[in-house]
């Protein structure tokens, strides 16, 4: 019996010890830690990929009227509720106050978090922050967006804690989900075209649509097929459709992502209206390839 | 004057319990569709100006801004009844929390219809007075999908 009893003991000891090291956090490769140092900072490119990115989608202050002034949208307070099947993600303040936001962050820290999803102390961040897409980003464009980051006003803002049930509010499981899910190869083939190669870039690296237009799993990570072909709302309103719509020529797309009008001039509502907003602040040869890069996807049905 | 009493009336009236059968509340969901569907068609004559899909015809603008502004002020609360929400009936998309919200409803219906009025005085103008007058509009419109309509 005793041996037993000490055999249990060890053998949970060593399960303990095995979860640990699966979910230890990762830290940056040597290469990209050398190319962020070796990147000269460009802060222009660093806005385009700011309204690329989406950033201030989630962590702009709450209840910001669609056409209030734009500077409203660089003051990272954070504050907005993303709900969930697994409970509600309130987005941290990040904007550039050294205690309630992250002024005191290095570019290494900036970019461990965009890339791996992994904070300055180690904690794993959830998926909600979608670095499962900005984990395809360039290097060069972490430091600039770092370098625009610099100019973002500060806010004292204090962070709410997510609303997540067991076993979801334990931080360090992420290890192991990151380990099923994280996925650094793109969900389509590269394209030799330069425009078709920048909309996929934006689209797949940035811009993150298919964190909504693609459907899930049971345990919350993106499905290997059916990239960008609509999936359940996970605010549990209806369902986000799949992209691009059958009838809408590239420029349609583009339209919409300027002005948020559909070429039935509908309106753009939801959480899609705050993408329109910041889509719009792109230059329009991204809107442009981001519209032929989806004219350019086979059928939703086929993907 | 009306202005100012709108609101609270409409949010009154929407407010009266209403126990209309479920056909009813298939057809007021209908009917309200074919309004927006008439907002639709004549944002769509200016936007396709605005977006210079079209060339700009002042006569043909102003006349849609007219429309415009007039379907903004036909708001039938008819075609609102409770329990014709998207959690009831399954063609519409408005959502529940219209009518637990139903003075903000009634508030942002005001907005369009200001927005309307501004584009009803640029319309006929230029091509530069429609386009400005364009962004409050779509804005009122966006401002009402972002809370009460599902995706």
């Amino acid at each position: 019996m005793r041996r037993l009893l000490r055999l249990l003991a060890l053998l949970s000891l060593a399960g303990l010890a095995g979860f640990w090291l699966l979910t230890r956090p990762a830290s940056l490769p040597a290469s990209t830690l050398a190319a962020l140092a070796a990147h000269p900072a460009d802060a222009e490119n660093g806005a385009r990929i700011f309204w690329a990115a989406g950033c201030a989608g989630c962590h702009a202050a709450p209840d910001i009227a669609f056409n209030a002034p734009i500077e409203e949208r660089l003051r990272l307070s954070g504050g907005r509720r993303l709900s969930s099947d697994f409970g509600s993600f309130i987005a941290p303040n990040v904007s550039m106050h050294p205690e309630a936001g992250i002024g005191a962050w290095t570019l290494e820290q900036f970019a461990t978090a965009m890339l791996l999803g992994v904070a300055p102390d180690g904690r794993h961040y959830y998926p909600a922050f979608p670095y499962t897409t900005y984990l395809r980003a360039r290097p060069g464009d972490i430091a600039d967006l770092w370098a625009f980051w610099q100019s973002l006003p500060a806010d004292a803002t204090p962070d709410q804690p997510h609303e997540l049930g067991f076993p979801f509010n334990l931080r360090r499981g992420l290890g192991l989900w990151k380990r099923l899910y994280l996925e650094p190869r793109h969900p389509t083939p590269p394209a030799d075209d330069a425009q078709l190669a920048r909309g996929r870039y934006l689209v797949e690296a940035l811009a993150h649509c298919g964190e909504c237009h693609s459907p899930r799993g049971a345990l919350g990570g993106l499905q290997a097929g059916g990239w960008l072909s609509g999936a359940p709302n996970p605010s549990g309103q209806g369902r986000i459709p799949a992209i691009p719509h059958p009838r809408w020529s590239a420029e349609d797309i583009e339209a919409y992502l300027f002005s948020g009008f559909t070429p039935e001039f509908d309106v753009v509502g939801g959480s899609m209206a705050d993408v329109v907003v910041q889509m719009a602040q792109l230059p329009a040869e991204d809107r442009a390839a981001i519209a032929a890069y989806l004219r350019a996807l086979p059928p939703a049905d086929a993907r | 004057m009306f202005r100012r009493l709108a609101a609270p009336a409409l949010a009154a009236l929407l407010a009266l319990p209403l126990a209309a059968p479920a056909f009813a509340d298939e057809a007021a969901i209908t009917a309200r569709k074919g309004q927006f569907q008439l907002f639709a068609f004549n944002l769509g004559i200016l936007g396709s100006m605005a977006q210079g899909r079209v060339e700009y015809d002042a006569e043909r603008a102003q006349m849609a801004a007219d429309h415009l502004f007039n379907l903004t002020r036909t708001l039938n609360t008819g075609l609102w009844p409770e329990g014709s929400d998207n959690a009831s009936a399954t063609n519409t998309r408005a959502l529940p929390v219209i009518w637990s919200n139903l003075e903000e409803f009634a508030t942002r219906w005001d907005a369009l219809g200001t927005g309307a009025e501004a584009m009803q005085a640029a319309a006929g103008t230029d091509l530069a007075a429609l386009q400005g007058a364009l962004g409050g509009l779509g804005a009122a419109c966006q401002a009402c999908h972002q809370s009460f309509r599902a995706p």
